[in-house]
């Protein structure tokens, strides 16, 4: 385990550091750009005295060192500070709407990971032919639309047409799961067909990378079945790329949940970002924009873990 | 050149003219003025408005050609400062190495370690929205992709014999960036402009249906959804014209981008 264990501390060390330099990027960035933030919040026609206030409120005249501190100090102990505009707790509007969005990407993950990957199978066992062709024109043409257009145009023939499924995705705790599940059934399908795409094409990449291996001949010629070759030669062998797009594609998920949020009004995380960038309300914004970036980097950095811990070459040295 | 050119191709070149086309001569073409109410709220394709009216009785088709000009507009435009800023940024970390490289580097990697549209809410919380804002955000965001494939190339090139014989007759950085590298890393970088337009077409067209892009009466394709947005559940198509426009635009730009990168170079750009 040496070299490979060293790599692994050393890529969550890399994670818990980038983690550190985005909070203050974020922090600052919303800082040092150009314009007044108290200005902003209030609009022209605001009195001095409010402005006044506001940066006393914001603490834009305390120094910028001791504002940070303790503000990630908060940050790390759970409390997110309050609202700008109605002055609730924001760690405590949070927590319903994380797990909702939680709720979205994981259902969203479920159905699309495993589709990916048969359909990459598929795609690989008919290569060249009619499936192949259909499977990646039909994904090529949904990695050109943005996410929110695929989600009106799902809700406009399954939602409105055909009737199967509602169009505003409400949820609260008095659902039972299938319910629940029904609700999100097309915010769901979009997430899935906007991910769907690159992680089966990538996993037929990956394993037709493998299919040209001589083993793969060998097994050709002992007479295997080619569905065989693939699912028991080539596939194990591929594994590694395919966890890596998988994760990758799972951290896409988290922004397209933001807008796919917002187009089936969904009590989310995204669509509470979205609605307080709007009212320039900069402490949700920095706790929301730190947490989704948190499990941006999160994700990212399991992918390369088990990258590192999927390559026999570190796992057993000589 | 042309003659050879697959089917493929040349169906993406003739949309991708045409549309740059339509967004250039917009005040000829609109059949009416862009903010213009000229009938009734979400009429039916006709005569006079060949795909309808919008929520507020404006003609469709003409939101449609003008919305298409911002759009293509700000993409453009952000496509541009992002290739300028990215490859001469990386060509530079790569023919300087050392510090300056990693400096680079590192703090490229930091922002791209946070997903754009996220950085892009933060930032535009703070700052006014306007469209050379927007342009400059987009490009400066986006140029952290292209700092990455134009100092991957340059770092291949720079290894080459032609650019050491430049410099041991004595040419400057400058001479080796412009004249030995650029032109040895033009193929790769023109076909990974075309993702990169792409990918801002579809980032303006989500900040605008976000409520954090272009700012009506000005139309772009995205705003056009989210005006229209509230006609779906009542069996109105209004909000899907942008789709159509969008996915025609960018599979024809990456039809002509394929082409270019097969024809010149087996180099990969990343997308998304």
């Amino acid at each position: 385990m040496g070299p490979a264990l060293r790599l692994v501390v050393q890529r969550i060390a890399l994670g818990l550091l980038l983690l550190f330099l985005v909070s203050i990027l974020i922090f600052w960035g919303t800082l040092i750009l150009p314009g007044d933030v108290a200005q902003a919040i209030l609009g022209q026609s605001a009195t001095p005295e409010a402005l006044a206030n506001l940066r006393d409120e914001l603490g834009v005249n305390d120094p910028p060192l001791t504002r940070y501190f303790e503000w990630l100090g908060g940050v790390l102990s759970g409390d997110l500070g309050t609202a700008l505009t109605n002055g609730k707790d924001i760690a405590e509007s949070i927590g319903s709407r994380l797990e909702n969005t939680l709720f979205l990407a994981f259902w969203a993950a479920v159905i699309a990971v495993p589709l990916a990957i048969l359909l990459g199978l598929l795609a690989v066992r008919y290569r060249d032919r009619w499936p192949d062709k259909l499977i990646s024109g039909v994904t090529l043409s949904t990695i050109s639309i943005p996410e929110f257009l695929i989600g009106y145009v799902l809700m406009y023939f399954v939602g409105v047409k055909l009737g199967w499924a509602p169009t505003v995705s409400m949820i609260h705790d008095g659902m039972n799961l299938g319910q629940k599940l029904h609700s999100i059934a097309l915010p769901v399908a979009v997430l899935t067909l906007v991910v769907l795409a690159h992680m089966m094409r990538m996993t037929r990449a990956a394993i037709l990378n493998v299919m040209q291996s001589p083993y793969i001949e060998t097994a050709d010629l002992k007479g295997l079945t080619k569905f065989n070759i693939i699912w028991k030669h080539a596939f194990p062998n591929s594994i590694s790329p395919v966890v890596n797009v998988v994760m990758l594609n799972l951290a896409y998920l988290v922004v397209g949940v933001v807008v796919v949020e917002v187009v089936f009004t969904y009590p989310g995380m995204g669509q509470y970002l979205v609605d307080h960038v709007s009212k320039r309300d900069l402490p949700v914004v920095q706790a929301c924009g730190l947490i989704f970036a948190a499990v941006y980097i999160t994700l990212n950095m399991i992918a390369d873990v088990v990258s590192i811990l999927s390559n026999p070459k570190l796992r057993h040295p000589k | 050149m042309i003659k050879n050119m697959p089917l493929s191709a040349m169906i993406g070149l003739f949309f991708v003219c045409l549309y740059f086309a339509m967004a250039i001569f917009a005040p000829w073409l609109a059949p009416y003025g862009m903010a213009e109410v000229v009938g009734d709220v979400w009429e039916p394709s006709s005569a006079a408005h060949w795909l309808g009216t919008d929520n507020i009785g404006r003609d469709l088709l003409t939101r449609m050609i003008y919305g298409g000009q911002t759009t293509i507009y700000i993409a453009t435009a952000a496509t541009i400062l992002s290739f300028t800023m990215g490859s001469v940024l990386g060509f530079l970390a790569a023919v300087l190495g050392g510090w300056a490289d990693q400096l680079l580097s590192r703090s490229v990697d930091l922002v791209m370690s946070i997903p754009s549209l996220i950085l892009a809410l933060v930032i535009l919380s703070v700052m006014p929205v306007t469209v050379p804002i927007l342009i400059v955000v987009m490009g400066v965001l986006d140029s952290t992709r292209v700092f990455r494939l134009a100092r991957a190339v340059a770092v291949d090139i720079n290894a080459m014999e032609f650019v050491e014989a430049a410099t041991l007759r004595g040419e400057g950085r400058g001479w080796v960036i412009f004249r030995e590298i650029l032109p040895n890393a033009l193929s790769p970088l023109v076909a990974e402009m075309g993702l990169r337009f792409i990918f801002a077409v579809l980032f303006i067209s989500t900040l605008s249906f976000l409520g954090l892009g272009v700012q009506p009466p000005l139309a772009d394709w995205g705003g056009i959804v989210k005006e229209n947005k509230d006609g779906i559940v009542y069996g109105i198509g209004a909000a899907l014209y942008p789709a159509v426009a969008i996915a025609t635009l960018a599979i024809s730009v990456n039809l002509v981008a394929d082409w270019i990168l097969n024809r010149t170079t087996s180099l990969k750009g990343g997308r998304g």
